[in-house]
């Protein structure tokens, strides 16, 4: 049996580990360890792994996890082509 | 391009559905009120839900829930102030009031004078070393694969978590003809009815409470899991691991608040335990503290199907009444969704639920 590892952000690969590191190197929220990392900003844009980061702050740091700063969150919620977004903005160009 | 329309709901399950039909109730004729849904279909969850409802007649008690989403579904496709686009994710919310949705490839923008969110909730997964082999799934998926692409999704199952929803998917397993080995559950208690559990028991699944996954292996899949007891504090016991062979691990371990539209607006928000994460900040008629923007269902907070109905209800005439469709009719209905919301929150069932309310309103009150 291989060693096995655990992954909290699947989309980018992050482990467990990894996040732990960076939390003892002295990042303390969900946003510094997303650009560190890349964690949360893969498909699912964090809906796996964000409680679960929060939990190993919340547990690293002995804060609750009530208190646990949420990310910034902006759109779009998913992952779109270049190309939709060219395209909406040449039907404006268009119109005009 | 923008679109003007009164009104927006995204989201079409139970809350998002009803929301809408409430809203058309009170809404006069040549109202527009767009309905969005990003799956292919209406219906949410419930269009996997083979098993019956409980609650009172008022909430489809009886009924299974694939039938009470067909029968809403068909009632707001025949309701011709509700615009209804699927296939389409609303992407954002701007502080402008600019809706932006995902349809066909193309890149709509709206202003609705008011919008509901009822987007609902997504699945929380564990972290345990090997959680990321191909064969663990969460138990949501599992059950779209069996009930609506009617695909047999396993062989042997060891189902995590011994709430509903794990309950109710181990015996939907049994049904298509896979192996339960166990339900694992971490609490020292069954957190599902008793219902459901005892149909299991009957066929002879045992239910292993006090006990939660150590590790997963395999080589290219899943081949098996280890197990192992935990004590009253919830940490594992070393020396009493137990190796299970399975080939899918189901993750039933409880849902969050999909709420990131809600983040986008600015709207307040709190992480509350008993409502599974962090929650918008509602008045009495669910509205947040953004105005025009309301929510309903488990965006709000994770509760039974029969209370999102409720709840959409509420929002819809809620947001009716804001934009001035008879004020009456939605005042009335609104009193009456909120005495059903207490009649399904009472008792000790509803418990967790009230005090998680109650933080709400602390909150709510506190920033006033």
């Amino acid at each position: 049996m291989s060693k096995q590892e655990t992954l909290l952000c699947r989309c980018e690969d992050i482990t467990r580990e990894q996040i732990r590191a960076c939390i003892a190197e002295g990042y303390q929220t969900i946003d510094e360890i997303k650009r560190i990392t890349r964690a949360g900003m893969g498909p699912c844009q964090g809906r796996t792994c964000r409680m679960l980061i929060a939990q190993e702050i919340s547990a690293c740091l002995n804060i609750p996890i009530e208190e646990v700063l949420m990310p910034a969150f902006r759109p779009p919620v998913k992952p779109l082509s270049m190309g939709i977004l060219a395209d909406a903005y040449e039907e404006k160009e268009a119109e005009q | 391009m923008i679109r003007d329309i009164d009104l927006m709901i995204v989201g079409g399950g139970p809350a998002g559905l009803m929301a809408a039909l409430a809203a058309a109730e009170a809404a006069p004729e040549g109202a527009k009120i767009l309905l969005c849904e990003r799956d292919e279909a209406l219906g949410g969850q419930l269009v996997k839900q083979t098993h019956k409802f409980f609650g009172s007649e008022k909430q489809h008690a009886g009924e299974r829930g694939i039938f009470i989403g067909r029968g809403l579904s068909d009632a707001v496709h025949a309701e011709a102030k509700i615009e209804v686009m699927t296939d389409a994710t609303v992407l954002g919310l701007y502080e402008d009031g600019i809706v932006t949705v995902l349809n066909d490839d193309k890149h709509l923008k709206f202003r609705p004078r008011k919008l509901i969110v009822a987007t609902g909730a997504s699945e929380k997964f564990l972290a345990f070393p090997g959680n990321d082999l191909p064969g663990i799934y969460g138990a949501g998926a599992v059950q779209t694969l069996m009930n609506v692409s009617g695909v047999k999704p396993a062989e042997r199952v060891v189902m995590v978590g011994a709430g509903n929803i794990g309950l109710i998917v181990s015996y939907q397993l049994l049904q298509a003809g896979v192996d339960v080995a166990c339900v694992v559950e971490a609490a020292p208690k069954i957190g599902g009815y008793l219902v459901h559990a005892s149909k299991l028991a009957r066929s002879g699944v045992p239910i292993r409470t006090g006990w939660t996954v150590k590790e997963a292996f395999g080589d290219q899949e899943l081949e098996g899991v280890v197990l192992i007891r935990l004590d009253e504090n919830f940490q594992p016991i070393e020396g009493t691991e137990e190796t299970v062979y399975c080939d899918t691990l189901c993750l039933a371990v409880g849902l969050s608040p999909l709420a990131e539209l809600l983040y986008q607006a600015d709207c307040a928000m709190t992480y509350v335990r008993e409502l599974s994460g962090a929650v918008p900040v509602v008045d009495e008629d669910l509205m947040t503290s953004v105005s025009g923007i309301y929510v309903c269902g488990d965006v709000s907070g994770i509760e039974e199907a029969s209370s999102a109905m409720v709840e959409g209800r509420l929002a819809g005439f809620a947001a009716a009444k804001a934009l001035g469709w008879n004020a009456d009719l939605a005042q009335a209905e609104i009193e009456k969704a909120r005495e059903e919301l207490n009649e399904l929150r009472s008792g000790p069932t509803g418990a967790r639920i009230r005090a998680g309310i109650a933080k709400v309103q602390e909150r709510r009150e506190g920033s006033c």
